[in-house]
């Protein structure tokens, strides 16, 4: 593990174990799943053994998990691949506003592309979906509704099992990206009334490059990339066992812990939330207060601009991140955060711890040691500060 | 093609959007779960699937019964007897 190091949502390290499974299938184990000689067999009836135990994970059969590079390629398959199965029902489909860029892009993409109308639905101040406007965006040409489970940027879970409730008494089919909640939260597909759910596998301690899509018995998709009998025709390509496997042994590891895990990381993330709340203020807490994943902290604090703050960290060896690995870059304002209505200007002061078990308390302890004295150095030369607290005092700018 | 009005099976191998060659693969292993004598009715949208699975039937000994005479624009539906 990597001391300081608080960006769990952007990249983890494979835990040794599951590390240690996935050797041999990149070596002596090298053998093509479709291939009929036993090099190739034995290695198809191994990647059924792991798709059984994603499955068991999710509460699902292992014939409703179809495995593909990324969580970003799931909700692509989910998305596109269900949308353009069921053209004949219509051409609309809803996503929330603080969807992952795999679910807003896919979304896009169908409404470039094929015509589809698209519905970007608002959430709240804490970032939740209200059910009831969900069922009044519904149409009766809505074909797919795409909700998060939780947010990799404000932590924030939506009540899902009640969006996927409206969605099933209309007929329309419900995708979740969990690939935020996974390992941190159960995510049970029955519980949750999911048609479609995405998962990947660095949330669980599995390598990057490997995610799996639950889709309901008998519902048709287009896939995504083609080519031949490859996930029963579902994903084309040779697939990626040695990820599979690591991906397998991970779910069965994150299945046994789940519990443990989500108590243990609840409590760093209260002892991180509430020393920052003391020692720093002006600090808006971002996403809803419990309803939360246990492992995330978010924050906007006022006068500074979140980028300069992850840069005096990363000089005191703490990483963390303005928001989502992939937008903190090319974005200087969170689309997440405008849409929980928060000011640009206070928005740009967003940063984000996401957690995980080999995090210490030390390790916490550090941040609240240094990240006060980050904020205070940059607000003392922010303009926008000055000005700020000269309102506040009751002076002129 | 023989093109049947009375399309009643004992199961069903959904394959719609499935690429080829999963017609080819699929049906024998719903085969496997019916009884001799019993029909499984294969959905595809693959016309390819027209010819292949007439010959697919001879080969393996099965009989191809026919084709629903009430496919839509999309979707085939094809009917084997097993007969082992």
């Amino acid at each position: 593990m990597t001391p300081g190091y608080f960006d769990h949502a952007a990249a983890t390290p494979v835990r040794p174990e599951v590390l240690t499974a996935m050797l041999p299938y990149f070596t002596e184990r090298f053998g093509n799943p479709s291939a009929v000689y036993d090099l190739g067999s034995a290695i198809k009836d191994l990647m059924e053994v792991h798709r059984a135990k994603v499955a068991g994970l999710i509460g699902a059969s292992p014939e409703g998990i179809v495995f593909t590079s990324s969580g970003a390629e799931a909700n692509n398959l989910a998305i596109k691949g269900a949308a353009l199965a069921h053209l004949k029902k219509g051409r609309h489909l809803i996503v929330s506003a603080i969807e992952h860029h795999s679910v807003l892009n896919a979304a896009r993409y169908l409404e470039k592309f094929h015509d589809f109308e698209v519905t970007f639905l608002p959430v709240d101040r804490r970032g939740q979906l209200d059910p009831e406007r969900l069922r009044r965006a519904l149409t009766p040409a809505t074909v797919i509704v795409s909700i998060q489970h939780a947010s990799n940027e404000i932590g924030t879970v939506q009540r899902l099992a009640e969006l996927a409730a409206v969605c099933r008494e209309a007929g329309v089919l419900f995708h979740s990206d969990a690939v935020a909640s996974i390992g941190q939260l159960p995510v049970q597909v029955k519980e949750l009334g999911v048609d479609l759910l995405s998962l990947a596998g660095p949330a669980l301690g599995a390598p990057k490059g490997v995610g799996a899509l639950y889709f309901r018995r008998g519902l048709r998709l287009v896939p995504q990339i083609h080519s031949g009998i490859q996930e029963n025709g579902r994903r084309g390509g040779t697939e990626n066992v040695p990820g599979i496997v690591g991906l397998g042994v991970a779910a069965e590891l994150a299945r046994r812990e789940l519990p443990e895990k989500a108590a243990y990381l609840k409590a760093l993330r209260d002892r991180l939330a509430a020393g920052v709340r003391e020692l720093i203020p002006h600090t808006l807490c971002t996403g809803h207060p419990e309803e939360r994943l246990p492992g995330h902290a978010s924050f906007c604090f006022e006068g500074i601009e979140g980028e300069a703050l992850v840069f005096l960290l990363n000089r005191q060896g703490i990483y963390a991140n303005t928001g989502s690995a992939c937008a903190s870059k090319a974005l200087k304002v969170s689309p997440t955060l405008c849409a929980l209505g928060i000011s640009p200007d206070l928005a740009q002061g967003s940063l984000v711890f996401t957690l995980s078990c080999g995090n210490r308390a030390e390790e916490v302890d550090q941040v609240l040691a240094e990240l006060p004295r980050a904020v205070e150095k940059l607000r003392s030369f922010s303009p926008v500060w000055r000005k700020k607290t000269a309102a506040f005092s009751g002076g002129s700018a | 093609m023989r093109f049947l009005t009375d399309c009643k099976a004992d199961a069903t191998a959904d394959l719609v959007y499935r690429v080829c060659p999963m017609h080819l693969l699929e049906p024998a292993e719903f085969l496997r779960d019916l009884h001799t004598g019993q029909v499984l009715e294969i959905l595809t949208d693959y016309d390819g699937a027209l010819e292949d699975i007439p010959a697919w039937c001879a080969k393996h000994g099965q009989e191809f019964v026919g084709l629903c005479e009430e496919n839509d624009d999309e979707v085939f539906k094809l009917y084997i007897r097993k007969l082992h």
